[in-house]
């Protein structure tokens, strides 16, 4: 075995922890699970950019990789108050009976 | 020992993700997004992230996620109902998603050939001094912005947990 790998390998990690959270996104029918779906799949962007960063030995990537935590945190707090709110109109939480929009 | 760790990290968090899309029960999926999250911690450090990793943990695992259990306890959310298109999702999706991450992984594999090794502590520009020199000087700016960002979504999260809505 290597000692050391090689950052592509983080690159396919974060690819694959994208690819489920794409999987989770499109599968769930719970709309707090999707809602996790989404933010594993920034998690893996993120992965991704500290990857890129160690590759070509800046900051830049971690300064960016900050910001989406903090747009993770903003999008968490509303997007959470969303699902309340629709609990509290609807009472439930599966995405398909939350489909007014379609007609 | 560097390839060791991120084996075990790695297989940690795609063990902890294949769960959270596996699991019906949203608390489950929670507690494997935590698991997620703090493998990435540790592979954050590997790649000399220590600021990230640091944060990692404080806003995702301590912040976001105490806010996800919080909202499943609160609506008491239960597990979810098997529709019957799940069948079609496993034939068709699961394929259709081991295929897709073949083919980036092959992708990434032949258009980066030669990356760098990771080897713990050889980027050094990942401390918090060299983040926080980045950040208040070249990306002075958007840090600013965020702060109205943050505003922003305190003042909608405010308007939208209101019960007159």
């Amino acid at each position: 075995m290597p000692s050391a790998v090689p950052v592509s390998w983080y690159l396919i990690l974060s690819a694959i922890l994208f690819g489920l959270g794409v999987a989770g996104f499109l599968f769930r029918r719970n709309i707090i699970t999707v809602f996790m779906s989404i933010e594993l799949m920034l998690n893996a962007v993120n992965l991704s950019l500290v990857a890129f960063s160690y590759q070509h030995n800046q900051t830049d990537g971690h300064i960016f990789s900050f910001f989406v935590m903090v747009v993770a945190a903003a999008e968490a707090a509303v997007g959470l108050a969303i699902i309340l709110t629709v609990f509290k109109n609807r009472s439930t939480l599966a995405i398909d009976d939350v489909s007014s929009l379609k007609n | 020992m560097d390839a060791i760790l991120f084996l075990i990290f790695a297989a940690i968090a795609v063990g902890c993700a294949i769960n959270l899309v596996v699991q019906t029960h949203p608390i489950s999926s929670a507690l494997s997004l935590i698991g997620v999250m703090l493998a990435l911690a540790v592979l954050y450090l590997l790649l000399g992230a220590e600021f990230l990793a640091a944060a990692q943990i404080i806003v995702y695992a301590g912040a976001i996620m105490v806010l996800f259990v919080f909202v499943i306890m609160l609506l008491n959310a239960g597990a979810e109902q098997r529709v019957n298109r799940a069948q079609f999702a496993k034939f068709l999706g699961v394929p259709a998603l081991i295929g897709f991450l073949g083919v980036v992984s092959f992708l990434i594999q032949t258009l980066m050939p030669n990356t760098k090794d990771v080897v713990f502590g050889a980027f050094r520009n990942g401390t918090a001094e060299a983040v926080g020199r980045k950040l208040f000087t070249e990306y002075l700016l958007p840090f600013e912005v965020t702060s109205l960002l943050i505003l922003i979504a305190i003042l909608g999260a405010v308007v939208l947990a209101r019960k007159e809505i």
